[in-house]
C-alpha cells in the first residue's frame, strides 16, 4: 500500500506536482492517467526516491520515505524505456540484478519462460530491439516477487503475444494481493487491467475513484471518452456542467472512493 | 561497499568490452613501441611519451568519462530503483570506468618496456610516468563525473569538459607565461611553483621532468624546482596536491549525485 500526502515538486519555475493526496491500495491495479506533462512520471520517480519531493510525505507499507534506500527491495519497477549497459548481455543484466539483491532463493522466473527469448538473452543488449529490452525489463520487475509493482507504460513496444502475457502476469500479481501502479496511454489497456483510476491534471488529482465510477460520472460508456469528457469539462472552466464540475473540483475523500458531489 | 564491488564488476565487464578502451591501450602500445624503436634510448622515448601522456590522458578521461555517464543515465535510474544507495553506485561507476582506462594506459606503456627486459636507467622515470598517468586518469574521470552530474544537458556538459581540458593543458600555461612576462623583473620561482600546484597537469609535468635529469636545462627556476621536488617535503606537497585534485572533484560530484533528481 502506498500513502501519498500533500506531495509537491517543482522543477525551476514549473510546478509539476501541486499537493497530491492519494492512497494506492494493495490487491488492486491502480492506473495513473493524464495528459503528457501531468506529473505521472514525476510521481513515480518520487515513489522510487529518484526525485526528492519539495514537500509532503510518502508512506510505503506503513514506512515513511526518509532517504533510506532499503525499502526499494519491496518494489519492482519497469521504466518507460529501459536502457542497460550496451555491451552486457540480457542474461548478465538479470544476473547483476540478482546479485545486487543478494541472490534471493524465491525467484519468479515465470516471465522469463513466458516470453520466448530464444537466444536473445545471450546477445549484447545494444543489438536487441526496443521490445526485447522492454521484455528484459519486465522480467526484472517481477523477478524478486516484490510487494509493490510500479509499471510505467509496461506494454509500449511489446508485440501482442508478449503484451498479453505481461497483462496476465499483472492480473496474477493483483490477485496475489500485491500493490500495482501503472501508467499507460492506451485506454483499452487501462480498462482491461485497472480497478482504480487516478486522473492527474497539471500536477493535481482531477479524479480518483473506481474505474467504473469515472464512466458513471461522465455518462460515457468507454473510458477513453470519459477521460476526454473530463478534460473538456476542465477546459470549459466554471461554466461547465454543474454536477460534473463539482465532481472534478471537489476534494477527494481518503476512503478510496471518489467523492462525487451528488447532483 | 559490497554493492560498490558488484557494480564495479559488471561495469568493468561492460567497459572492457567497448572497443574504445582497447583502442586507447593499443594506441599507447604502438606509440611506446614506435618511440622505443626510433629513439633507441629508453629515457628519450619516455620523455617524448610524457608530452603525449599529459595531453591525451586528460582529454580521453574527461571526454570518455562525461559521455559515459550521460549514456548511462537510464541505467543509473534503473539501478537507483533497486535497493542500492547512491554513494555505492557513484563509487562503483567511477571505479568501473577509471580502472579500465588507467589499466589500458599502464599496460600499453609498460608492455614494450617489459618485452625489452625493463627500462634500465629509466626505470624510476617509467614508474613515475605510470603512477602519474594513472593518477591523472583518476582526476580527470572525477572531473568528468562532476561535470556530467552538474549539467543535465549533455551538450553543455561536453562543452564544459572540452573547455576544462583546454584550460588545464593550454590556456593555463598561456596565463602563466603572460604572468612571467609581466613580472619578469621580480624573482618568480616561488610564485610559479605555487601556480604549478593549482593545475594538476602542470604539477604532473613538473614532477615528471624532475625525474628525468633534464632540469639542469631549465636554468635557475629549474634548480629551485629540482630542490623543491627533490626534497621529501616537496614531493609530499606535490602528491598531497594531486590527492586534493582527486578528492575535491570526486567529493563534490558525489554530493551532487546524492542530491540531484533523476
Amino acid at each position: 500500500m502506498i500513502d501519498i500526502q500533500a506531495l509537491k515538486k517543482r522543477f525551476g519555475p514549473r510546478e509539476v506536482l501541486r499537493g497530491l493526496d492519494a492512497r494506492i491500495e494493495s490487491g488492486r491495479v491502480t492506473a495513473v492517467v493524464g495528459p503528457n506533462g501531468a506529473g505521472k512520471t514525476t510521481l513515480i520517480k518520487c515513489l522510487l526516491g529518484l526525485t526528492r519531493p519539495d514537500a509532503g510525505s510518502i508512506e510505503i507499507d506503513g514506512k515513511r520515505l526518509n532517504g533510506d534506500w532499503t525499502y526499494r527491495s519491496k518494489i519492482g519497477y519497469m521504466p518507460q524505456a529501459a536502457r542497460f549497459p550496451e555491451n552486457l548481455t540480457a542474461r548478465e543484466v538479470i544476473r547483476m540484478h540478482k546479485d545486487l539483491r543478494g541472490n534471493p532463493d524465491r525467484l519468479d522466473e515465470g516471465l522469463l519462460h513466458a516470453f520466448s527469448f530464444n537466444d536473445d538473452l545471450d546477445k549484447p543488449i545494444r543489438t536487441l530491439s526496443g521490445g526485447t529490452r522492454q521484455k528484459v525489463s519486465a522480467v526484472i520487475a517481477f523477478l524478486f516477487r516484490p510487494n509493490i509493482l510500479i509499471l510505467d507504460e509496461p506494454t509500449a513496444g511489446l508485440d501482442p503475444i508478449a503484451s498479453s502475457r505481461l497483462k496476465d502476469k499483472i492480473i496474477e500479481a493483483k490477485e496475489a494481493g500485491k500493490t500495482v501502479l501503472l501508467t499507460s496511454h492506451i485506454m483499452s489497456e487501462i480498462e482491461e487491467l485497472s480497478d482504480h483510476i487516478i486522473f492527474l491534471l497539471e500536477g493535481k488529482i482531477c479524479f480518483e475513484g473506481p474505474r467504473d465510477e469515472i464512466k458513471a460520472v461522465t455518462g460515457e460508456q468507454r473510458l477513453e471518452r470519459a477521460i476526454a469528457a473530463l478534460l473538456e469539462q476542465r477546459a470549459a472552466g466554471p461554466s461547465g456542467a454543474k454536477g460534473l464540475h463539482q465532481a472534478i473540483a471537489s476534494p477527494l475523500s481518503r476512503n478510496g472512493h471518489a467523492s462525487v458531489a451528488s447532483p | 561497499m559490497d554493492t560498490t564491488i558488484k557494480i564495479v564488476k559488471y561495469e568493468l565487464n561492460d567497459v572492457l568490452r567497448s572497443k574504445w578502451v582497447a583502442y586507447y591501450g593499443l594506441f599507447f602500445l604502438v606509440l611506446t613501441e614506435g618511440l622505443l624503436r626510433f629513439s633507441g634510448a629508453n629515457v628519450k622515448a619516455l620523455l617524448s611519451l610524457v608530452n603525449v601522456v599529459l595531453l591525451l590522458i586528460p582529454l580521453v578521461s574527461i571526454l570518455f568519462g562525461t559521455m559515459y555517464l550521460y549514456n548511462a543515465r537510464e541505467f543509473v535510474e534503473m539501478l537507483l530503483a533497486q535497493p542500492v544507495n547512491r554513494r555505492s553506485l557513484f563509487a562503483g561507476m567511477f571505479s568501473g570506468l577509471a580502472l579500465p582506462l588507467a589499466m589500458s594506459f599502464a599496460a600499453g606503456v609498460a608492455l614494450p618496456f617489459l618485452m625489452r627486459g625493463g627500462a634500465g636507467a629509466g626505470t624510476g622515470a617509467l614508474l613515475m610516468l605510470l603512477v602519474t598517468g594513472v593518477w591523472l586518469t583518476l582526476i580527470f574521470v572525477a572531473l568528468a563525473f562532476l561535470i556530467a552530474t552538474a549539467f543535465v544537458d549533455r551538450v553543455k556538459g561536453l562543452g564544459t569538459a572540452i573547455i576544462l581540458w583546454l584550460f588545464f593543458t593550454v590556456i593555463y600555461d598561456g596565463g602563466v607565461l603572460l604572468f612571467l612576462g609581466a613580472f619578469s623583473d621580480y624573482p618568480l620561482d616561488k610564485p610559479v611553483l605555487a601556480l604549478m600546484m593549482l593545475n594538476p597537469v602542470d604539477l604532473t609535468r613538473v614532477a615528471l621532468l624532475m625525474n628525468f635529469d633534464v632540469s639542469a636545462l631549465m636554468g635557475y627556476t629549474g634548480a629551485v624546482f629540482r630542490q623543491f621536488f627533490g626534497s621529501g617535503l616537496g614531493l609530499a606537497v606535490a602528491f598531497g596536491m594531486l590527492g586534493i585534485w582527486l578528492a575535491v572533484p570526486l567529493y563534490a560530484g558525489l554530493r551532487l549525485f546524492e542530491k540531484r533528481d533523476f
